[in-house]
């Protein structure tokens, strides 16, 4: 039996069939066919094999949500994504969100091109080729182009981060070779395309001569702590979320007023998965003026985003999309932040296709940019 | 060794793959290397498309449609325009040349415009050599082909 060693690491031996995980799976209260609870014990009672075949697999956000409530502490995120590997071996994979751009833009980065990715660092921002910190900007370039019509530059969140940066006396490495960091292909089951991309990233910064990498986007923050090690060993540098950075340093920064009452999303990475919940909301409060409100679900009991890995994007991800929207609005916040840039995509889409709502969405880096006394 | 780019041709089942056709039944010559591809629209062609040609070693990509105005679902075309910019900015960012990837208009009537294309666009192609995504034009798997044939 193929599972047997999944069922064994992600600890789903030990499942008491108690159905918590889904009464707080997201997906599950819109689709009350999706169960992780029926997943995990079809496959300890059944025929596991089935479950390759199952396009409920590919249902799971991995938000991680279930095992923060899980008694026996059982991994489900790390179930789905051991499963979707082996069925990407039996050549199954799932429905791919953006006609399947984003698979083929990490595919084609895990081979030898030469990127021409860093044309939004402008004059004024200070970056060096080498160097002890070293900015992963990630995929914003490329967010830029394939989501343009959603009306977001996300690498204004890259700018912004870089400028922060240099407020507090860093000059960042930013890298023309830096690649996708595979989070996303871990996802899809794509074991082989995220090996390849994490090689890459970890030999790229190890030149650089950096000891530190900061991140803007937690799901590469994610995939370097808890992904990376699996597959080249413990990283020889340290890793952190540029609003972990920041938490140190907002007296410094002197930020002006900006008024409004603002929200802010936990992204999955960051929070259930790294547990950096103060952090951001530190940098937040920094600024003078803005009030921060909490929505009804935050810090652990964050909802999900609704879709993550740019797969099986659909009724489900548009109805938790929306109910987080809900949540934003009835706190009370006319802005609504996140510190994830596909959180932000994602909310924003569904921003588009509903009516009613008056929030807007920005990432937290941004925010706290803008309050930056401009010289 | 002489490189022969290959070139994988999306063209509409309207227009342009008639016109492919018409290039074919009237005995005009243009390049073997070339793939068509038949599609419902050129609006059907979306940047994972253009993007896994090329990831699958393809060195150019020529997407075709029925001239503005004339798109069997009336403004099918005006989305490809969209897209193909789209997928060339994205080949920019991951450092392959935008001229690897052309968006043409051809007619059912067009055969000899459709032949033409194919001959100007490989030349194109080939002035910028082989894509870094081709793996075919590495002689280690050409020789590697040779033996397989042989064992057979």
């Amino acid at each position: 039996m193929t599972f047997e060693p999944i069922l064994r690491r992600t600890r789903a031996f030990l499942c008491l069939d108690c159905g918590k995980c889904t009464a707080s799976c997201p997906v599950t209260r819109i689709d009350p066919t999706y169960s992780p609870r029926s997943t995990i014990e079809r496959v300890l009672t059944g025929k596991p094999e089935e479950l390759i075949h199952d396009e409920h697999l590919w249902a799971c956000l991995t938000c991680g949500l279930c095992t923060t409530r899980c008694p026996s502490g059982v991994d489900y995120p790390a179930f789905v994504v051991a499963a979707r590997i082996a069925a990407r071996q039996a050549s199954v994979e799932g429905a791919y969100a953006h006609n399947a751009v984003m698979q083929q833009l990490m595919a084609i980065m895990a081979a030898p091109v030469r990127q021409q990715r860093t044309a939004w660092l402008t004059s004024d921002l200070k970056t060096a080729a080498q160097g002890d910190d070293f900015y992963f900007v990630g995929c914003l370039p490329y967010f830029d182009v394939v989501f343009e019509e959603l009306g977001i530059v996300s690498t204004r969140t890259a700018q912004a981060a870089v400028r922060l940066m240099n407020a507090i006396g860093i000059t960042p490495v930013v890298s023309n070779d830096e690649r996708c960091c595979g989070a996303d292909a871990l996802l899809n089951g794509d074991e082989e395309t995220f090996r390849k991309l994490a090689e890459a990233n970890v030999r790229l910064i190890q030149r650089s001569g950096a000891r530190r990498v900061i991140f803007t986007c937690p799901e590469g923050y994610n995939a370097f702590r808890n992904d990376y090690p699996r597959v080249v060993g413990p990283l020889p540098f340290a890793l952190v979320h540029l609003t972990e950075l920041l938490a140190d340093h907002l007296g410094e920064l002197g930020l002006q007023e900006q008024r409004g009452t603002v929200t802010y999303h936990d992204p999955c990475r960051l929070g259930r998965y790294l547990h950096v919940y103060e952090a951001p909301r530190q940098a937040i409060r920094a600024v003078p003026g803005a009030t921060l409100v909490e929505m009804q679900r935050n810090r652990q009991n964050s909802l999900c985003c609704g879709s993550t890995g740019w797969v099986n994007c659909g009724r489900c991800a548009k109805g938790i999309q929306t109910a987080r929207l809900r949540q934003a609005q009835a706190a009370g916040a006319t802005r609504l932040l996140t510190a994830c840039p596909k959180c932000r995509i994602h909310l924003t889409c569904a921003l588009k296709d509903s009516e009613g709502f008056d929030v807007a969405l920005e990432d937290v880096v941004e925010f706290v940019e803008r309050s930056l006394k401009r010289k | 060794m002489s490189f022969e780019p290959r070139i994988v041709v999306f063209a509409c089942n309207w227009c342009s793959y008639a016109g492919a056709d018409l290039a074919g039944v009237s005995r005009m010559q243009y390049p073997a290397t070339t793939r068509v591809i038949r599609v419902m629209c050129s609006g059907r062609v979306t940047p994972g498309f253009i993007l896994e040609a090329f990831r699958l070693g393809a060195d150019g990509v020529l997407v075709t449609g029925c001239h503005p105005g004339d798109c069997h679902y009336m403004s099918g075309n005006q989305n490809a325009v969209v897209t193909v910019n789209k997928t060339a900015r994205l080949l920019e960012l991951l450092g392959l040349e935008k001229n690897r990837l052309r968006l043409e208009w051809v007619s059912a009537a067009e055969g000899a415009h459709f032949a033409h294309l194919m001959i100007e666009f490989t030349e194109q192609v080939r002035a910028l050599g082989p894509s870094p995504l081709n793996n075919n034009s590495q002689p280690e798997t050409q020789s590697l082909s040779c033996e397989t044939t042989h064992d057979l």
